[in-house]
């Protein structure tokens, strides 16, 4: 029992440091820009200690309504068509024999640079790409089509790089699921469609919810990829608050930004939280 | 048994298609370094490119050696912070653990501009100078909980008996730490030492916030490239890069799995 109370007294050593790291770099910095988002903006940049709600009503405007709308839009987009094409993938890779060489080749590129994959996206999408040379050598076209700067360049890079995000956590969802339950569902009767609605899709669900989430929420925060890639049809919330912090500096407003990244983040987390927990137990009980 | 035969080729073609579309830039990247001229059509094969690259390479070795230098350091600290943090949130209760355990988790969910931005204007309003000590200090943040979440799913694996086993032989505290637990988790710890100084290595828009003049990283440095006036130098190091990347994740490939599902 006295061991039992030294030892107690001893994690709190172990986990302090991390405590400490993140209540001072993570934290801090949190409710700093929490509380910057309720000051004004100071002349040169930074804040001036008095209290306005300013940024909160410019977030309302037009403008920016136009830019938050957008990036719901095409992050929606990005993540349908990631999830779509990643679930037939991770199933393959699940029932693959060649598991280890696949999983290399999908973490290879992820594990690459993002901005040369952007770049590499650039060289094959341009005006004087590969693809336009390639059409206009084989005389189907004879004026380079706009394959770049566009929100479908957005949308096709954002899938490419949050591809491995999303086939990873669906794949280790379905590496632990007992595919005889499949076989038990057609002998029971159900036709292959059903097997899959009813009995695979549930018991994966929380990775895809993952999947989700790991898709969703960069392509929500993107700055690279539509600075790159995009044009004016696809200026997305991610330039718009770093324009602010190193254009306009207009930390304010940069800040209520933030928030509101940060809340519509949270709020995606915690549907999916508690929508596993809701259903988990459920399942349980009828088993 | 037919029908579901062809259900598993309609799975493996998409798997196959998606594969070829994640390596396609990749091998596109490596055909265009070798390329003598400056536009998307083959001409020669050359290596002026890679002659470039090297001639001109102060900038570029400046930068290399920041980025390995702040991955190694922010590696190194994210994994001792991490470790012992999962080892208490295994094993012990203590004040505050509900805090540990809920807060590693949001940087991990945070949209990387969110974190960005918090911390570099936490640095500015404390005046801090922007450099290499900044990002060290963002950088450390953002692996810690990859780094924990890693060790965390190893200590699940491990049998407590053998640390009271440890403990009943008479090994201190201290010893059942460094003779026991350590040792045995090992393989965890490196998988999440080698995934902080990749995450490390590969961040863009934190070290764009945080990283100030003489500081530049190898993203950085990228960035500027990118930006001002695309040269196929970048093909050469890209090149480089993809090569000592894949080398490296072949050589590692059965910790591939691990890092996967975790």
């Amino acid at each position: 029992m006295k061991n039992l109370k030294l030892k107690k007294d001893l994690g709190s050593y172990y986990a302090y440091p991390m405590g400490i790291w993140f209540s001072l770099f993570f934290l801090l910095p949190m409710v700093l820009i929490f509380a910057y988002s309720f000051l004004s903006k100071g002349l040169y940049g930074g804040v001036e200690l008095q209290l306005s709600l300013k940024a909160y009503r410019d977030i309302f405007q037009k403008a920016y309504l136009l830019i938050l709308g957008r990036t719901v839009v095409i992050s929606f987009e990005a993540t349908l068509y990631t999830i779509i094409i990643a679930i037939p993938c991770a199933l393959a890779l699940a029932r693959s024999k060649r598991q280890t060489l696949y999983l290399t080749l999908i973490i290879i590129p992820f594990l690459i640079n993002s901005l040369l994959r952007i770049f590499a996206w650039m060289s094959i999408l341009g005006s004087d790409g590969i693809i336009n040379r390639t059409l206009i050598q084989l005389g189907i076209i004879t004026d380079s089509l706009p394959l770049l700067y566009n929100r479908r360049a957005v949308i096709l890079v954002m899938v490419y790089m949050y591809l491995p995000y999303a086939i990873l956590p669906i794949f280790s969802a379905i590496d632990r699921f007992d595919f005889s339950l499949l076989e038990a569902a057609r002998d029971l009767g159900a036709t292959k469609m059903q097997s899959y609605i009813k009995v695979l899709f549930p018991s994966i669900k929380s990775g895809i919810n993952t999947a989700i989430i790991f898709t969703f929420i960069p392509a929500f925060g993107a700055y690279t990829i539509p600075l790159f890639v995009g044009g004016k049809d696809s200026y997305l919330l991610g330039n718009l608050i770093v324009d602010q912090v190193t254009k306009t500096r207009n930390w304010p407003l940069a800040s209520a930004f933030s928030m509101f990244l940060t809340l519509i983040s949270t709020v995606l987390v915690m549907y999916v939280f508690v929508d596993d927990k809701k259903k988990n137990p459920k399942k349980k009980r009828k088993i | 048994m037919n029908q579901r035969r062809k259900e598993f080729h309609a799975s493996n073609l998409v798997l196959i298609l998606t594969v070829l579309f994640l390596l396609m830039p990749l091998f596109v990247i490596i055909v265009f370094s070798f390329n003598e001229g400056k536009g998307s059509t083959f001409t020669n094969f050359s290596l002026k490119w890679y002659k470039l690259l090297f001639s001109d390479s102060h900038a570029l070795l400046d930068a290399l050696s920041n980025s390995l230098f702040i991955a190694f350091t922010a590696g190194l600290a994210s994994t001792v912070i991490a470790t012992l943090a999962a080892i208490a949130v295994k094993w012990y209760s203590f004040k505050g653990k509900k805090y540990i355990q809920i807060i590693t988790y949001l940087p991990m969910v945070l949209p990387d501009i969110t974190l960005g931005i918090s911390i570099v204007l936490f640095f500015a309003g404390l005046n801090v100078p922007l450099g290499l000590f900044t990002i060290f200090a963002a950088h450390t943040t953002f692996c810690i909980p990859f780094v924990y979440l890693t060790v965390l799913s190893r200590l699940d694996e491990f049998d407590y008996s053998i640390v009271e086993a440890a403990r009943d032989l008479g090994a201190t505290e201290l010893q059942t730490l460094y003779k026991v637990i350590l040792p045995m988790i090992l393989p965890g710890i490196l998988s999440g030492f080698i995934m902080a100084i990749t995450l490390s290595l590969e961040d863009f828009i934190i070290t764009f916030f945080v990283s100030g003049p003489g500081s530049t990283t190898l993203p950085i440095y990228m960035y500027s490239l990118i930006r001002f006036g695309v040269s196929p130098v970048i093909n050469a190091l890209s090149c480089f890069m993809i090569v000592s990347i894949a080398l490296t994740a072949i050589t590692l490939r059965h910790f591939v799995k691990d890092l996967a599902i975790s």
